[in-house]
């Protein structure tokens, strides 16, 4: 199976300091994959560069079938090739309803000319109610965003991460803030997707990494430390001294 | 489409109505064609005041909607009179000589040397400057008006935008160009002559049949009618998706890039666009006005383009609206000399001189207190008073908007 995404012997200093150094990483299209470290571990770093925020001072990101070269796009290039990104915080747009952050997200053409005469056609509406419906805010699409409850906002970016239709979609502790009936739905909803996406969880909680029952990536100071399943990697001394030992 | 787009937005109707309706008044008051109420210097002011109120909506466009502080908009809108004083002094001044030619018809090149010596000879010179090439025609100088400050914008903005400019070193940015441009074509050689600028615009050269009382009349339609339809434009922007997208880049850019948008083209295409509203709002301002100088794109006059969209309240259109009518007519009637001055005991305070710390106060006050500003007020009558969150701002970008301002 060729990988969707490839990154190999990436490296990123902040002042001197390594927050990546030569990480590789590869996630097939239709694969559920735990990303765990402790804090510092360069987890979010490793998201902000897929993503394009950060630039790494060396390696390659190659993405599809066609092997682009990520580090050459901006973060919108990026996005429009098919990356979505869950932030830990829900960041929604607070002052805009529900609805219209769900088709602000929308699969569509984002150049501002294209965006300037496109009209929301019945199909659009319906797809904005479904995916509503879908993680809970079907009664609340008039409301502002800035409403919500913090588990309604986390849905509410889930919705719009799905609306993008991605094919690789980087979530950042999705299970954060929400109650234990919220996490199995999350559970569920991320190992549906998987079947038909490639899903990156970052995920602090053991607890909800067992029940994605996924292969599990363990990042250390910058580095890949181990990869496998969840009993493998805990199993493995280097893990339990930096992480899981205490 | 415009019948679905117009019941979505039911202000723009009441808008054009009530504009249509203080045309139609101030027609019927007017020397020309009314009662004879209302002066013609009074119509002239009116009419400028209706091309102010056009670039407070460009303003509201890229500040209160998109959040770029621009405070170089004046320089559009100066350059876009500019253009169209070319026109005008070149066609005007050709009528003055062709009048006061005696003797044998003149060649071409007689003519211009004429023309160009009676408009340069204040700057010492009697060459038509090569960017006077086109002054003789109205449909090439209608262009420019456009063009120039368009592609003004166009090229700051892809520079500015490119570059990741934000915040405040961004409305730096827009001051210092507005600045620069001022300050270039104070100088005699810029070929615009110098700080005499240009004078006589009031004259519509073929139209002297018709006299100020008609023109200002007539301009003050042209004015009613650029700003109804750079509000139906306006409108039609904010609402729908790009409206969306536009208010998500000023809650947080960062966020929107995630979702695929290109932000620095969105900037660039609101910026542009409202500098092209700016030019034509100063196209129709300075023949009524008469003169133009490099005065006017002085950084005070963008500075103050957006203490009116405070005081009117930014992010709505008709708050930009009527805080430039307000806050311009006001300034006008302090300024003019004509307010009563407050005899306190010991000190008597002249308006003239103590209206710019009025003014200043306000803005201070409705930035603090009110800042919705005074389309607020309108808020309060119709029972729409927000929920009182207190203000934390709905993203982390400059300019978002605060919870405490955000509507129902």
């Amino acid at each position: 199976m060729t990988e969707l995404l490839e990154v190999s012997g990436i490296s990123v200093s902040f002042d001197g300091f390594r927050a990546i150094n030569n990480l590789s990483f590869s996630i097939g299209p239709a694969e559920l994959r735990a990303v765990i470290g402790p804090n510092g571990a360069g987890k979010t770093t490793f998201m902000d560069i897929v993503t394009g925020k950060t630039r790494p001072d060396e390696g390659r990101v190659l993405w599809g079938e066609r092997s682009i070269d990520l580090l050459k796009l901006d973060e919108a290039q990026i996005a429009r090739q098919g990356v979505g990104r869950k932030f830990q915080r829900p960041t929604v747009f607070e002052d805009q309803t529900v609805a219209e952050n769900l088709m602000m997200a929308l699969k569509a053409h984002r150049s501002p000319w294209r965006v300037l005469v496109w009209k929301p056609k019945a199909a659009d509406h319906a797809r904005v109610e479904a995916l509503a419906v879908q993680v809970g805010l079907g009664e609340a699409l008039a409301r502002k965003s800035g409403e919500l409850s913090h588990g309604q906002k986390q849905w509410l970016e889930i919705g719009m991460l799905l609306a993008q239709e991605p094919r690789l979609l980087l979530v950042d502790e999705p299970a954060a803030g929400m109650t234990l009936a919220e996490r199995e739905q999350t559970t569920a909803l991320l190992v549906e997707l998987a079947k038909t996406h490639a899903v990156v969880v970052v995920e602090h909680d053991m607890e909800f990494v067992r029940r994605l029952n996924c292969k599990v990536t363990v990042l250390h100071e910058g580095s890949v430390l181990a990869e496998g399943s969840l009993d493998h990697v805990t199993a493995n001394q280097q893990v339990i001294e930096v992480y899981l030992g205490r | 489409m415009t019948h679905g787009f117009l019941t979505k937005n039911p202000s723009v109707l009441i808008f054009l109505g009530l504009l249509a309706l203080f045309t139609l008044t101030v027609t019927l008051l007017s020397n020309a064609y009314g009662v004879e109420v209302i002066s013609t210097s009074m119509v002239k002011t009116l009419g400028k005041t209706l091309c102010l109120c056009l670039i407070a909506l460009a303003m509201d466009l890229v500040w209160g909607y998109m959040g770029i502080l621009s405070l170089g908009h004046f320089a559009f809108f100066g350059l876009g009179g500019y253009m169209i004083g070319m026109w005008l002094m070149v066609a005007r001044t050709r009528e003055i000589v062709l009048a006061s030619a005696t003797g044998l018809p003149m060649t071409p090149q007689e003519l211009n040397d004429a023309i160009a010596t009676q408009i340069f000879g204040v700057v010492g010179t009697s060459q038509m400057p090569a960017i006077w090439a086109f002054a003789g025609s109205l449909p090439a100088q209608l262009a420019l008006v456009v063009l120039v400050p368009g592609l003004l914008a166009l090229g700051f903005g892809w520079l500015a935008f490119r570059s990741r400019v934000t915040g405040v070193y961004l409305s730096i940015l827009t001051q210092a160009m507005t600045l620069a441009l001022a300050l270039y074509l104070y100088q005699n050689d810029s070929g615009l002559r110098g700080n005499n600028g240009l004078s006589g615009l009031q004259n519509i050269p073929g139209l002297d049949w018709a006299g100020q009382d008609r023109l200002s009349v007539w301009f003050l339609w042209a004015s009613a009618l650029a700003l109804g339809l750079g509000y139906l434009a306006c409108a039609f922007t904010v609402s729908g998706k790009f409206g969306s997208v536009m208010r998500a880049i000023r809650d947080d850019e960062a966020r929107v890039r995630f979702l695929g948008y290109p932000v620095e083209g969105y900037k660039l295409f609101v910026f542009t666009l409202t500098a092209l509203i700016a030019a034509i709002a100063g196209a129709l301002y300075y023949p009524q006005a008469g003169i133009i100088n490099p005065a006017e794109i002085a950084p005070i006059a963008s500075i103050y383009l957006a203490v009116w969209v405070a005081i009117g309240g930014r992010g709505r259109l008709w708050g930009a609206v009527i805080g430039a009518a307000f806050v311009s007519m006001v300034s006008t009637w302090f300024t003019g000399g004509r307010a009563p001055d407050l005899n306190l005991a010991i000190y008597t305070v002249k308006w003239v001189d103590w209206w710019q710390v009025l003014l200043g106060l306000s803005f201070v006050s409705v930035t603090l207190f009110a800042p919705k500003g005074l389309s607020g007020l309108v808020d309060l009558l119709a029972g729409l008073r927000p929920p009182q969150r207190r203000g934390a701002p709905l993203g982390p970008d400059d300019g978002a908007l605060m919870e405490q301002e955000a509507r129902q």
